[in-house]
């Protein structure tokens, strides 16, 4: 090895070090999760009413409160807003008191809860305000004070 | 070694120089290319020396970082013991076959009648070469490894939206992008339009190196030739005999490549992590949680659900309830090494304090979806000579993957359907099984049309109605990351957490087995110095 091509080397190391810093702080690190590529639109939930599923990642395409909670929140919260329970728990949205207020279910959405995602990042004001008035006039839920785009967007 | 040293010098020579001019980490980055460290923190097996001092340790979750936890601090002399909340070992490491019934949250239950030899890895399936520490337990414990086909030059790039959605093979699409590539680059060079950038040296080097890059002919041209055949396909390919003479295929125009947007599948096989070479286990994902079971299984207690975890100055309690027999039962140890996933963990009363406690709530859990699809015959193999492999598609399904195993078997074969992520996974895990099903099929019938006849049957599971993780993984932010990850790591009285969640390899079991070593070496460091 000649001096030259070791000090490359020893130049080489240093640079590494410098791209590790960099890639350990951004988020760009690999998962091996799931490509989230933009998907074009077919149909998925069978019944007229819903929405046509296949929102363009990375957002979502429904605009009624019914087809967003139906295409979002029933994933985890199920279709009767019950929730389920395994080695965790989905807490029911059926009967839930925490819906009184309609700023907490619109924070819940915007920032998420615990090992909930924020999906109303996913969504704009319109359809947070939409999914959040749904709930919570839903499953055996009366709250008549619907929430409004302008609030959703000062939550953010 | 001298002040001034000699030449050559020793590899060994050369890592304690860059040592003492880098510093110890600039070291280990060294090593990787002379072949000597792996690409994750694992740099070899795990040494706790010293004495356990007779040490009880609690592991919380019988996934990949709670078995390599077990098996490690066992060997070093811990009294151990393992609670696990599902009626087996192995967390995400898993895998359904024929005869499996998988029930998700929500009640939905589907019974696999896939062939024997058949199986869906739901969660993770591919191991990189750059994750040593996987590697190592799979060696160890006598799990045998097989190549994974992440590329395959024969598999399909597929877009609704170009050539009317007709497939293109990879190396088709990967030649001619290259090949005009290579072409429009040397034009700028000759006609020094690259002059501020490249000495006239340089210059002479980098045509040449586009000539091979790109398959181009000697006037530097991607044309038609059996160079650009040779890598895109052929009209007609060379064989033996009368019929030999072989007839080179034209090659899409530039802007038609451009245009297709498929050149966006070119990527994907490129990060570290999905290099050849790229491994699975034979027989399926699970074979590794049956290899440590074999080694700790015996330290597992199964169908155990932890409720409440309480720590005080001489050890911790974990209250858990027996899900078979109902009992309300407790464990006791001098340290927990708790792996329960975060989206759980954040619903389990725990005496932490306040830094880990907002660490664990800090991280929420991405959505994902997969289908496996068996099919009677392997039609990918017989009709279109894709053996393994990824083709990707903007539909929905995303991808559709191929085993990397059984070439040539004439009996059902299993394809990966689906593999979602993103707003559509969340739509998809909305869905019964059923339907998922279904739409997989409607989907990947755009590709293969066969899908229509030889349909047999299907498995799908969304992760975030798994009821022992409620999610795919921790998905942290940048932000997330710097507030709150050393806090999560750090170890709390008698409570250090570890699993993918608590790593920067999200997602992928290294994560897993790189925090759990990481996390019982600070421990055993703990235990010696008390």
């Amino acid at each position: 090895m000649t001096k030259p091509s070791m000090f490359a080397i020893l130049a080489a190391s240093a640079a590494a070090v410098t791209i590790l810093g960099g890639a350990l702080g951004a988020t760009a690190l690999a998962q091996d999760a799931p490509p989230i590529g933009p998907n074009s639109a077919g149909p998925v939930r069978g019944d007229a009413e819903a929405a046509a599923i296949a929102s363009n990642a990375p957002r979502f395409v429904q605009r009624t409160g019914e087809d967003l909670y139906m295409n979002v929140c029933a994933a985890c919260h199920m279709p009767d807003g019950k929730g389920a329970e395994g080695a965790g728990f989905y807490p029911a949205l059926a009967g839930n008191a925490k819906l009184a207020a309609k700023g907490y279910p619109a924070y819940v959405v915007l920032q998420g809860l615990n090992g909930m995602p924020p999906v109303g990042e996913m969504m704009d004001d319109d359809q947070v305000a939409e999914v959040v008035n749904y709930v919570r006039t839903h499953f055996g839920n009366e709250y008549q004070d619907a929430i409004a785009p302008a609030e959703i967007a000062a939550l953010r | 070694m001298t002040e001034t040293p000699q030449f050559p010098l020793s590899k060994r020579d050369l890592l304690s120089m860059i040592g003492k001019t880098a510093g110890a980490t600039a070291m280990l980055m060294a090593m990787a290319p002379l072949g000597q460290a792996h690409a994750s923190t694992f740099t070899g097996p795990i040494k706790l020396d010293g004495n356990a001092k007779g040490t009880s340790v609690v592991i919380l979750g019988a996934g990949l970082a709670g078995m390599v936890s077990a098996l490690e601090l066992s060997r070093a002399g811990y009294s151990v013991q393992v609670l696990e909340f599902n009626p087996k070992v192995g967390g995400r490491t898993w895998s359904l076959r024929g005869g499996d019934t998988y029930t998700e949250l929500g009640g939905f239950t589907q019974t696999c009648t896939f062939a024997p030899g058949n199986y869906l890895n739901p969660g993770p399936w591919r191991i990189p070469t750059e994750h040593g520490g996987v590697i190592h337990y799979c060696h160890e414990l006598g799990v045998a490894l097989e190549p994974f086909q992440q590329n395959n030059y024969n598999a399909y790039v597929h877009s609704t939206q170009a050539f009317g959605g007709k497939p293109q093979r990879f190396k088709t699409i990967q030649a001619d992008y290259q090949g005009h590539v290579a072409e429009l680059l040397g034009k700028a060079v000759r006609q020094n339009a690259l002059d501020d950038a490249v000495t006239a040296e340089d210059a002479q080097i980098l045509l040449e190196s586009l000539r091979s890059w790109g398959a181009l002919d000697s006037d530097m041209r991607y044309v038609k030739s059996n160079a650009s055949a040779g890598r895109r396909g052929w009209a007609k390919g060379p064989g033996g005999g009368l019929t030999a003479v072989p007839i080179p295929s034209e090659p899409l125009d530039m802007a038609t490549v451009l245009q297709s947007g498929l050149w966006r599948s070119l990527g994907s096989h490129l990060t570290n992590e999905h290099q050849q070479a790229i491994f699975q286990p034979v027989g399926g994902m699970d074979q590794i949680a049956v290899g440590f079971e074999r080694a700790v299984g015996s330290m597992v207690r199964l169908n155990s659900k932890v409720t409440a975890i309480r720590q005080d100055d001489a050890g911790v309690t974990v209250e858990y309830l027996d899900t078979v027999s109902g009992d309300r039962l407790t464990a006791r140890a001098d340290y927990c090494i708790n792996t329960i996933p975060l989206s759980i963990l954040a619903q389990i009363p725990m005496n932490v304090g306040g830094p880990m406690a907002a660490a664990i709530r800090a991280v929420p859990y991405g959505p994902s979806v997969k289908v496996g699809l068996e099919f009677k015959r392997r039609f990918w193999e017989q009709d279109e000579q894709i053996y393994g492999g990824i083709t990707s598609t903007d539909l929905p399904n995303s991808q559709i993957s191929y085993p990397s195993t059984g070439y040539g078997s004439k009996g059902p074969g299993v394809l990966l359907g689906a593999y979602i992520g993103g707003a559509t996974s969340y739509e998809m895990s909305s869905l019964s099984p059923q339907e998922r099903v279904q739409r997989a099929l409607e989907w990947g019938a755009q590709i293969h049309p066969q899908y229509r006849d030889e349909f047999m049957s299907g498995m799908s599971v969304a992760w975030h109605r798994v009821p022992w993780t409620l999610g795919c993984s921790g998905r942290w932010t940048e932000q997330a990351r710097a507030e709150h990850y050393d806090n999560l790591c750090q170890i709390d009285g008698r409570v250090v957490l570890a699993g993918e969640h608590a790593s920067y390899i999200g997602a992928w079991q290294e994560g897993a087995v790189t925090s759990a070593l990481d996390a019982i070496g600070r421990l055993h460091q703990r235990v010696q110095a008390a």
